[in-house]
């Protein structure tokens, strides 16, 4: 009982911990402007704040959840479409629309999430795939409202709020950057609360769980179902840095590339999925700036990663920490 | 939702003769693929993501084969035969790494070669849509048939894929091969004890997948424009058609093929704009009525 009650005391203090080193990493990022003034620096910290947090919440999935979704791109390109929407039709504000685009994600979720994790393994792989492709068609064939192919039409308006205002490059750096740690604060978060814990336990042992009268399928689906709610606030944040929305946010490559930042930085560390958007962002536009065989290049990359390293480069670093510390 | 349309065309024979060819079109072709698919998975136990960029490969063989030789009949042989190669060999090089590791690497393997594919297609064929036109054995005047109207390439396709079917029905069914592939999905470890070569199997596993892939992408190229990334929607869909089928099952693969390619011909004219979505439903009522799909036997 004290054991128990102790671990429970020690989650608090590790929240204070956490909230300390976000809010030094904050003060970091909104310190850096200042002395790197550049546009190209401040894009690029966006762009990784945009698919840093969409990685670590398919992490959540991934890492912490033992389920591989290869779909998770639909909440990426539903948070973005949701949200695009809600600013050019209803005219909201850009808070309302960005709650609006979560409630959309949480829904999507929890509809797709009922159906996939009834599955196992590769199965549930490929069932959020196919759910993933069927929105993507639905955005291409549903012209009249998204706009087809050429994605939303006319670009989504950025009005200012609360004296903060998108279309300024410096605004929208420093929004992305409180974005980024609060959200990554959040789910860090999640994942020590005893929930946390419980979906570590059904990812390594579902059949003790069930045993313990844990219902697995509910933890599985809320775990899915808040994925999907971060997931959007990354679709959403590229949408607002891309002034739009397009198809190809909800196409499967986007997963693709979300199961690949996620290795690439390395699933055991929270923030590994973080070190792997940034890697990754700085890759694609190496390689974009030397080959128009883009894919061909990114191909290559993921098979050296999966097979001849075959873990995440924060993994690499556990594993160097974890010698220097064995030696004396 | 056109649902008057979709009843005028189920009451006129001519027009229910016209879709049920064309669903039946579709449904041949998903099933060689989806009978790929899903004998992979019967045996080896990984859902192989790059399936569809197989069929793809086997396209564009069969485009060149075709270009080469003039015979389309040569080309669809040679389209299949080289589809096999290449997939005993993504089996034999890179697969065969990620059989013991988690499903992240199998996943990350095949996005990788899906990626791959992709671009030496465009190298090879170029990024723009390519089509091979009709071989000039078929062009001959459709057949009419109750009011409704049937491409004598259709006809071919039908018995073209229904030979392979039988082929493949004869393997699995009749001969010492089809045993060991049966007793390899049964129990791999017993069949490795008994001396059968495991390894041996799982490639010419894949390669038979690849073969009939490949001669479904090639058999396809007249009728269907070719493009890099074309093969990602069939995949989708042969997925689609093994789970309604049940995993493992190529029995199954086959109603649940000609099903989808029924309810995709009708559908276009019920519901032009949610064609997908039938297919969806369709998948989920599955998935919730009966989890292991119409043929499928073991719980997952």
């Amino acid at each position: 009982m004290s054991g128990a009650a102790g671990q429970r005391a020690s989650v608090p203090g590790g929240l204070a911990r956490d909230a300390a080193w976000a809010g030094a990493a904050l003060v970091l990022l909104l310190v850096l402007p200042l002395v790197f003034p550049s546009k190209v620096l401040l894009d690029y910290i966006i762009r990784v704040a945009a698919f840093g947090i969409f990685a670590t919440s398919l992490n959540m999935l991934v890492g912490f959840g033992g389920m591989v979704s290869f779909g998770h791109g639909m909440f990426f390109g539903g948070g973005a479409y949701a949200f695009g929407l809600l600013m050019q039709k209803a005219g909201v504000s850009i808070p309302v629309a960005f709650v609006g685009g979560m409630v959309y994600c949480a829904l999507l979720a929890l509809v797709v999430g009922a159906i996939c994790i009834r599955l196992k393994e590769t199965f549930f792989s490929f069932l959020t795939l196919a759910f993933q492709m069927l929105l993507h068609s639905i955005i291409i064939s549903w012209v009249g409202l998204t706009g087809g192919d050429q994605g939303l039409m006319g670009g989504i308006p950025r009005p200012p709020f609360l004296g903060i205002n998108l279309a300024n490059q410096l605004h929208l750096y420093s929004f992305a950057c409180v974005l980024l740690v609060a959200s990554l604060l959040l789910m860090r978060h999640i994942l020590q609360t005893p929930f946390g814990y419980t979906l570590r336990m059904v990812r390594d042992n579902p059949d003790r769980a069930r045993f313990l009268g844990i219902d697995i399928a509910r933890i599985r689906l809320t775990a899915f179902v808040m994925a999907g709610c971060f997931g959007g606030v990354g679709g959403i944040l590229m949408s607002l840095f891309v002034s739009g929305a397009y198809p190809e946010f909800a196409y499967w490559s986007t997963s693709g590339e979300a199961v690949f930042m996620i290795m690439m930085g390395g699933i055991h560390l929270f923030l590994g999925p973080i070190v792997g958007a940034a890697v990754f962002m700085a890759l694609n536009d190496v390689i974009t700036k030397f080959t128009e065989y883009h894919g061909l290049a990114l191909g290559i990359t993921v098979l050296v990663f999966a097979l001849v390293f075959r873990r995440g480069l924060t993994d690499f670093v556990a594993q160097l920490r974890g010698a220097a510390r064995a030696k004396p | 939702m056109d649902l008057t349309a979709l009843l005028e065309c189920v009451t006129t024979l001519s027009c229910v003769v016209t879709q049920t060819t064309s669903g039946l079109i579709i449904g041949v072709l998903l099933f060689l693929v989806a009978a790929g698919l899903t004998l992979i998975f019967g045996v080896l136990k990984v859902i192989n993501f790059t399936h569809g960029s197989l069929y793809m490969l086997g396209a564009y063989l069969g485009l060149t084969g075709y270009r080469i030789t003039g015979s389309f009949a040569l080309a669809v042989v040679l389209a299949g035969l080289g589809v096999a190669l290449f997939a005993a060999v993504f089996e034999r090089v890179f697969m065969r790494r990620v059989y013991g590791t988690d499903v992240l690497m199998q996943l990350l393997v095949c996005y990788a070669f899906i990626l791959i594919l992709d671009d030496v297609v465009k190298i090879v064929w170029g990024p723009e849509f390519q089509s091979m036109g009709m071989p000039a054995a078929f062009q001959a005047p459709p057949i009419l048939f109750g009011g409704g109207v049937i491409p004598v390439f259709y006809l071919f396709l039908i018995s073209a894929a229904a030979v392979i079917a039988l082929g493949l029905w004869f393997l699995l069914v009749r001969t010492r091969i089809g045993k060991i592939v049966r007793a390899a999905a049964h129990n791999p470890d017993m069949t490795s004890a008994l001396g059968i070569n495991t390894g041996m199997v799982y490639a010419s596993v894949f390669a038979l997948g690849g073969l009939l892939a490949g001669l479904a992408g090639a058999l396809a190229a007249p009728v269907r424009s070719m493009s890099p990334g074309m093969g990602f929607s069939i995949l989708i869909e042969s997925f689609i058609v093994t789970v309604i089928g049940g995993m493992g099952s190529v029995g199954g693969a086959l109603a649940g093929a000609v099903l989808i390619g029924v309810i995709r011909a009708f559908g276009s004219i019920g519901f032009p704009l949610f064609v997908e979505g039938l297919m969806f439903m369709a998948m989920a009522a599955i998935l919730i009525l009966k989890p292991s799909g119409l043929f499928g036997r073991e719980e997952r």
